[in-house]
């Protein structure tokens, strides 16, 4: 078997209750390195409980979590630290650090994890704020960041840990139309580096021109899968053709821009 | 007028001395308790069931017991029944640093649940392990949201910092008691008492709301930099 067809990361069969109520029931997904996964799906489907299982915010009941092909101990809390140090997330809400100023948001892990030196870790943080174009922000606190650039110092963040994977939970769901498009930009940048993503999003433009996958979420299960080549031929009678004609009739209604 | 005049000058140094006690009273328990504070606080948001039910009936006591009963019941109770040698300045800044502990961590506990729950779950996706978020995420906000609070808590630990009079620490009551039994004249050296008490609560509150000011987010309460 070749290396580069284990998974980067791999969940499998995962399931989930919350107070006896079943909220994700075995699902699996795969992602190889450079692979872009997209999850759609009516809203309360378990999009975010899936991401967050992955990275063991929330703690799957059953099923595994394997990184590189190796499974994680979820009992034991230093590994399930290390997994997150290799998965990187980004929220809809942005949950930028209130206290420090965007630099220092992402200096702050490469230096309590990491354990990189103060100034290694402000030239890559840095780096990072020019690479999503926010090398002028620097000093500036989360209240004085619009949304879109909250959620850019976000994914600044994430990747100044270097991540194998990121993990997108609807990253552009809580900001205003207008702002929409410089987080996209920055996420299709990463696609064309080759970042391994999945991604939950209602932004039709992202689902048919990035992912290499759709996979459709409804009551916990991954009810359809496939690519985007396949599901979403106009009038094919797929749940995600049918999902993807709904959302863009409300785009269509909200802005004519 | 004269006479009283030179009653209070008389003594300034013996009070001032007292004012000192009084001070290092209060420095020592609001110490003692912020690290009760932070600590309980901690334990009463993230611990485990056991542990919450433990540090509330610690809150449950200090806040349901009147200091004045805390300090016969340490001082001439419990330290003696244990033979603890310990000074009444001593004492008395245990028993309010303990009785201080149990309120601000109620401060404190009300301060961590305020904050968006978000930031502990974006510091845990770093990487961060639980201890790290809390000291480097959760704690440094807590504290400064605390502030103005933990000012208050300030002002009623110097006020009841006076209850020390009763077991008999030279603090500012006691030396300003001393004299004025034995002078006669009451009126002008409790007045001087009184305007001690001020001005230390002045002093620390100003100090404090200074505090407030440097350690400041910027672009919160209306001071929009961008
Ligand atoms: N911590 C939690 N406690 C209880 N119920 C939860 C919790 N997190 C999610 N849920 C429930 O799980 C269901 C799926 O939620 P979610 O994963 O957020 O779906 P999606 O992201 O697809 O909208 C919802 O019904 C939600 O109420
Ligand atoms: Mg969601």
């Amino acid at each position: 078997m070749n290396s580069s067809e284990i998974p980067v990361l791999q969940a499998d069969k995962v399931s989930k209750s919350f107070s006896g109520q079943r909220i994700l029931n075995g699902v699996s997904v795969g992602l190889k390195r450079g692979e872009i996964k997209v999850l759609i799906g009516p809203s309360g489907g378990g999009k975010s409980t899936l991401l967050q299982c992955i990275n063991c915010l929330v703690l799957p009941d059953e099923g595994s979590i394997s990184l590189a092909g190796v499974e994680v101990d979820l009992h034991n809390k230093k590994s399930l630290y290390q997994l997150r140090q290799q998965v990187g997330m980004i929220f809809q809400d942005f949950n930028l650090f209130d206290h420090l100023n965007a630099l220092d948001n992402i200096t702050i892990a490469l230096r309590k994890v990491k354990k990189i030196s103060r100034t290694a870790a402000e030239k890559r943080a840095r780096l990072e704020l020019e690479q999503v174009g926010l090398g002028d922000k620097t000093d500036l606190y989360p209240a004085q960041l619009s949304g879109g650039q909250k959620q850019r110092v976000a994914i600044a963040r994430a990747l100044a840990m270097d991540p194998q994977v990121l993990l997108l939970d609807e990253p552009t769901s809580a900001l205003d139309p207008e702002l929409i498009g410089e987080v996209i930009a920055v996420i299709r940048n990463l696609a064309g580096k080759g970042m391994t993503m999945l991604m939950a999003t209602h932004q039709i433009s992202l689902i048919s021109t990035l992912a290499d996958e759709i996979l459709f979420m409804e009551a916990g299960v991954i009810v359809e899968r496939g690519a985007p080549s396949l599901l979403l031929v106009p009038g094919c009678g797929s749940k995600s053709a049918g999902f993807c004609d709904r959302l863009s009739e409300l785009a269509d209604g909200e802005c004519k821009c | 007028m004269h006479a009283q005049l030179n009653a209070v000058v008389d003594a300034f140094p013996y009070l001032l001395f007292g004012a000192v006690n009084t001070a290092l009273i209060v420095l020592a328990a609001m110490g003692i308790g912020l690290v009760i504070g932070v600590v309980v606080a901690i334990g009463l948001v993230y611990g485990p069931g056991w542990l919450k039910l433990l540090l509330s009936a610690y809150l449950w006591f200090f806040r349901g017991v009147p200091i004045l009963a805390l300090l016969f019941l340490f001082y001439f109770g419990l330290f003696s029944y244990l033979n603890i040698q310990i000074n009444a300045l001593a004492a008395v800044a245990l028993v309010l640093g303990c009785t201080t502990g149990a309120y601000q961590a109620n401060i404190f506990r009300g301060a961590i649940m305020s904050l968006p729950r978000g930031q502990f779950r974006a510091a845990s996706a770093l990487g961060m392990s639980d201890v790290a978020a809390i000291r480097s995420i959760i704690l440094p906000q807590a504290l400064r949201i605390s502030i103005p609070a933990w000012s208050n808590e300030y002002s009623i630990i110097l006020k009841d910092s006076a209850l020390a009079f009763v077991i008999g620490a030279p603090e500012i009551m006691a030396r300003a008691q001393f004299v004025a039994s034995r002078t006669y004249q009451h009126l002008p050296l409790y007045l001087a008492a009184g305007l001690l008490y001020f001005l230390l609560t002045w002093a620390g509150i100003s100090a404090l709301r200074k505090l407030e000011h440097k350690v400041r987010i910027p672009g919160y309460s209306g001071e929009e930099q961008t």
